[in-house]
């Protein structure tokens, strides 16, 4: 490609996004998937363009996993690094890719064809492992998919020309309650707004007792009612909704499944709020995994449009304009907190913001703005049908409604199950053809959540209880939970901000602590300092990506520690170096990986 | 009647059993160093908007750990600073900060004038307790008056802050993530002899670690005989609570 027209395709990019440094996110997206990767020159012009430092621009690429800034190979393949993808023997096939393709991990091949490594949970952990091709998502790989996939790379055909029964995503739904169920007209959900009027539709939210499905639990009508009582600022005074599409907690695919079955609840529930805010403008943030759905979520958007359900004078009510855009995450967890997610969507690096104030009040371009979990915002276009009283009803006194979860791991029928709040795991585990007697634990809620043992699985589903943002990952008898654990270690280290000293040093103190004690190098001594990081972490972190990250060590020594003891070397002090290990550069460097080439008493020790 | 200044009672909290007294808006520790009070911090620069990164502010406050940097004072207050427990945390804090980068006090112009070096004396730190990381970070020596030296880098942000908000020149940024997050210079070459900074910019002066060096002044103040010495950075005539105070001896 000549730098002219390198030139000409950024230009049409900015002139698209109209330069605005506020859809930075987009043009590097854009950008990349035109250009294969984000060299400084390409940067260097968006900088000039969106009138920014190139240094901040810079900053933003380097932020998120999904854009890179060094050569990338024309095939980019990206494997799912879920625990649940890794019971499903993600690693070994991922080797025997990488080993087809003669390629280490993480490297781009020598003739720029091709490079494969590892990515957070991709939300296919019903249908694992799965992987990322050029950011289109397979699922079920095997080793006849790897084969096939390989082959389709060797051959160098296009990714738009693979066979498309390999991208074929299954929604899995097993189990429907209100949500799933929704049989209503898009439109209904608005009539109903129109015809009660914004304050009585807002008092029927509060009535529901809706809470916020991302975890959390927030509730949804005084997020609502302040962010309508807070005034816009400045020369541009707005409101905004945003829904937070940004799935990204490890086991949790729920969303996906939303969005593809009913996403006209979902935008319906955007323009009710809309209406009580007076927001004329939407957002769905939608994680980059999910790329694949943009086409779809286009034409229920066209389409909508056309029907006059978003746009000027929606449902020829004078004065409520509204419209939704979508705008693609880059594979950064972190922006799944809301703050961090709208200093995103502004085109930035997304690191929570100090709060108060709250985006309620000083949100998206410091208006006041809502941010809502897709769920959430399904269920408040229910209630706007339905009433609040009737969504109460349902569930529990402290958690009315529904709770979708994303159930995956070791059991017979993977996938999404709706159940009214309340239900107990027993009920889920015996519904997903997970025997009690052979399952282990469940890891409720994600890395960041909880993990219980098989004499807890009489708890309920609820915020009482079991607060949960969806994942449910089954853990057979025969797991081995400190594997479980160490995963998430690496995940949490993997998506800090690296904001906060605590969290950015913490997270990796802790994953080379899991990784020591993997190793054998473990003593007693690991075990206290993972509770030492574990107390300043909860003191001391920014934000909630800090308070839970060793959670899952937390739990699991709390309730499986023979899986770390039986890995300790000692009860005592070991050090982490490795004399031994410490050669294997050497090794590899003259190829030779025999006997001969180790120390002998490690090997002694290690046989 | 109207008040006179005399008669209006300003609002307290207290700090470690000691009333503070502060001007609605100001922060914990904008009030507290204000009265002559110390609470530790590297990130906080009483002209710089609060960051709340470092986390060596740390307080409690009603029994509740928060950074006293961004948490607005309010009357009635009471905050614990200097008891065991937070102060066992900055411990680590610091310990965390010193094996993230490379740090090498007894080579270090900085030593003697450096805030995480002065926080170590005065926090106890004997080791860095943790296994160090070791991070690559080649230094630029581009610049023909200052040295950057990025190995000791903490991530503070106040040049980043310094040269966009008084300097107005956007020198500095951030990049990467995570632990690998690391300062970055805004040049296409990536180096400081391609941008317009100067020796005499405000991001040259606010450093609190030894980043950001001139040239050929070295060692002109011999060890021993330096800021943090002489006295310990809660000193309230070492700190004053003013960041700058760490770049006096070069």
């Amino acid at each position: 490609m000549t730098i002219q027209n390198k030139a000409e395709i950024i230009d049409a990019i900015l002139a698209r996004h109209r330069d605005k440094p506020t859809r930075l996110m987009q043009i590097l997206r854009e950008t990349q998937e035109e250009l294969g990767w984000l060299s400084k020159k390409t940067l260097s012009m968006i900088a000039r363009g969106t009138r920014q430092p190139l240094a901040r621009v810079e900053g933003v690429a380097s932020f998120y996993s999904f854009f890179h800034t060094e050569p990338l190979g024309r095939y980019c393949v990206l494997w799912s690094d879920n625990i649940t993808d890794r019971m499903l023997g993600s690693v070994e096939l991922m080797r025997e890719m990488c080993k087809k393709l003669w390629l280490e991990p993480g490297r781009v091949s020598e003739d720029g064809l091709v490079s494969v490594s590892s990515t957070s949970c991709t939300g296919m952990c019903d249908q694992g492992p799965a992987i990322l091709v050029n950011y289109r998502a397979i699922p079920h790989m095997s080793s006849e998919r790897v084969g096939q996939t390989v082959d389709l790379i060797r051959s160098e055909t296009p990714v738009s020309k693979w066979p498309a029964e390999l991208f074929s995503i299954s929604d899995n739904i097993r189990r429907r309650d209100i949500l799933l169920g929704n049989i209503s007209r898009p439109g209904d959900a608005l009539r109903a707004a129109i015809a009660r009027g914004a304050q009585p539709t807002l008092d029927e939210i509060k009535l529901s007792n809706l809470r916020g499905r991302g975890g959390a639990g927030f509730s949804t009508g005084l997020k609502w009612e302040t962010c309508r009582n807070a005034e816009g600022s400045g020369a541009d005074p707005e409101h905004y909704v945003i829904c937070n599409a940004d799935e990204g907690e490890p086991g949790t695919f729920k969303d996906r499944v939303l969005l593809t079955a009913q996403a006209d609840l979902v935008f319906e529930g955007m323009t009710v709020a809309a209406y009580i805010l007076g927001a004329r403008l939407g957002m769905l943030y939608l994680r980059g995994e999910y790329r694949y759905l943009l086409d779809h979520l286009e034409s229920v958007l066209a389409r909508r449009r056309k029907d006059k359900q978003l746009g000027h004078g929606i449902l020829d009510h004078a004065g409520f304009d509204f419209d939704i855009e979508i705008h693609f995450g880059a594979g950064a967890y972190i922006c799944g907190e809301e703050s961090a997610l709208i200093e995103s969507l502004e085109g930035k690096r997304g690191v929570p913001r100090n709060r108060p104030p709250f985006p309620v009040t000083q949100g998206y371009l410091g208006q006041p703005t809502i941010v809502n979990n897709v769920e959430t915002l399904a269920s408040a276009a229910l209630i706007t049908m339905k009433g609040g009283e009737w969504f109460r009803e349902i569930g529990t006194e402290k958690s009315a409604g529904s709770k979708i979860l994303s159930v995956s791991g070791d059991c017979t029928r993977p996938g999404i199950y709706e159940y009214p709040f309340g239900v107990r795991v027993a009920e889920v585990l015996a519904d997903c053809g997970a025997a009690a007697e052979n399952t282990q634990a469940v890891q409720i809620s994600g890395p960041s959540g909880v993990c219980i043992a098989s004499d807890e699985f009489k708890r309920k589903i609820g915020f009482e209880d079991l607060a949960t943002a969806g994942a449910f990952m089954v853990f057979n008898n025969k797991r081995d939970m400190f594997l479980v654990a160490r995963n998430f270690s690496h995940f949490f280290a993997h998506e800090s901000c690296g904001f906060c000293t605590p969290c950015r040093v913490g997270t990796t103190l802790l994953k080379n602590c899991m990784d020591k004690i993997e190793a054998g190098h473990g003593s007693e001594y690991d075990i206290n300092e993972i509770f030492k990081i574990n107390h300043l972490l909860q003191a001391a972190s920014h934000c909630g990506l800090g308070h839970t990250a060793c959670n899952p060590m937390f739990d699991t020594l709390q309730k499986f520690r023979p899986a770390y003891q039986r890995r300790l070397n000692s009860l005592a002090f070991e050090p982490a170096f490795d004399l031994d290990k410490a050669l294997s550069q050497a090794r590899q460097m003259t190829g030779r990986d025999d006997a001969d080439a180790h120390l002998k008493n490690t090997m002694e020790v290690k046989a | 009647m109207s008040a006179t200044p005399d008669t209006v009672t300003t609002p307290t909290f207290q700090l470690d059993g000691e009333e503070i007294p502060f001007q609605p808006g100001q922060t914990i520790i904008q009030a507290a160093l204000a009265a002559g009070k110390y609470i530790p911090h590297l990130c906080f620069h009483p002209e710089f908007k609060p960051h709340g990164s470092c986390k060596l502010c740390l307080v409690k406050i009603s029994g509740r750990p928060a950074a006293s940097c961004t948490t607005v004072a309010q009357a009635g207050l009471s905050v614990e600073s200097e008891i065991p427990e937070v102060q066992d945390k900055r411990r680590t804090l610091v310990q965390m900060l010193l094996v993230e980068g490379n740090h090498f006090c007894p080579s270090c112009e900085k030593s003697g004038n450096c805030m995480l070096q002065a926080l170590g004396y005065e926090l106890g730190v004997m080791s860095p307790h943790f296994p160090q990381i070791f991070p690559v970070r080649p230094v630029d020596a581009s610049h023909k008056e200052i040295l950057l030296d990025f190995n000791r880098c903490i991530l503070c942000e106040l040049c980043v802050r310094a040269s966009n908000e008084v300097d107005q020149k956007n020198v500095f940024a951030l990049a990467g993530r995570g632990i690998s997050k690391h300062l970055i210079v805004n040049s296409e070459s990536g180096r400081l002899a391609d941008t317009n900074f100067s020796a005499t910019d405000k991001a040259a002066q606010v450093c609190p670690v030894g980043v950001i060096l001139p040239k050929r002044v070295g060692f002109a103040i011999p060890i021993g005989k330096r800021k943090f010495d002489l006295k310990p950075i809660s000193d309230p005539g070492a700190s004053a609570g003013c960041a700058e105070h760490a770049e006096g001896g070069a």
